[in-house]
């Protein structure tokens, strides 16, 4: 189940609801990813995310199918803020449940991969000197190629 | 009118996130209409940026692609949210 969402959103709630879905699971594995107060070059003070609906919600879907597809997860649930953001707060909760550890571990991280640099996202940090769109850096997009390496190796 | 719809960088060159535009009748394609926008807004070549990708009605189409003069089209600078 997928949430993009201009509201605030708790993400130990979001666990809370989320171990109740899998229920019957042997291994949750969650991943929160927190606005940060500082940058390479000195203070952020907030973050605004665009999204583009329905754009956005259907790539989302299509990175969950995906992640079924290659692990045997029993419950996947993705959180997604847009709008403004300030420090600390959560701007993505992914988790993923299955029986044993390792599916669920891997289908976290393959979906926070598709998050970082294939999802319809548009992020700028907002500093005391104005603002800067923030796209992918090398090192996401290289985190991102190892899933399809991995196609590659099996193929 | 066409709804455009410009988002991440082109929101700031642009002042506003979205608006709906009279395209001029001359202007059939992508290509056509990345080149007409740049001289309006004075964007010294956002427009032009090839990781700029356009989407038409929602679906992410490649230059030089048809236009009409009701599409919903957006204009969209390399992705990546979390």
């Amino acid at each position: 189940m997928i949430t993009i969402t201009p509201h605030p959103f708790n993400a130990a709630e979001a666990l809370e609801a989320f171990q109740k879905e899998a229920r019957g699971a042997g291994a949750i594995v969650t991943f929160t990813g927190l606005v940060r107060d500082t940058a390479s070059d000195g203070d952020v003070t907030g973050l605004h995310l665009q999204a583009y609906s329905p754009m956005t919600e259907r790539g989302v879907e299509k990175a969950i199918a995906e992640a079924r597809k290659r692990w045997p997860v029993t419950a996947l649930r993705i959180i997604h803020r847009t709008g403004d953001m300030a420090p600390f707060d959560p701007i993505v909760f992914v988790a993923a449940a299955s029986a044993h550890r390792r599916a669920a571990f891997e289908a976290a991280d393959f979906l926070m991969d598709y998050l970082k640099t294939e999802a319809v996202f548009w992020k700028k940090e907002l500093t005391p000197t104005g603002g800067r769109w923030i796209e992918p850096r090398a090192e996401d997009y290289s985190d991102s190629a190892r899933w399809s390496q991995t196609d590659t190796e099996k193929a | 009118m066409a709804d455009i719809l410009y988002f991440g960088r082109l929101s700031d060159v642009t002042g506003k996130d979205s608006e709906k535009l009279d395209i001029p009748a001359a202007i059939t394609d992508t290509a056509a209409l990345r080149r007409w926008l740049d001289e309006e807004k004075s964007a010294d070549g956002a427009f032009l940026d090839k990781s700029v990708r356009l989407a038409i009605n929602n679906e992410i189409v490649v230059d030089p692609h048809p236009v009409s003069r009701s599409d919903e089209i957006a204009f969209m600078p390399p992705v990546g949210g979390g």
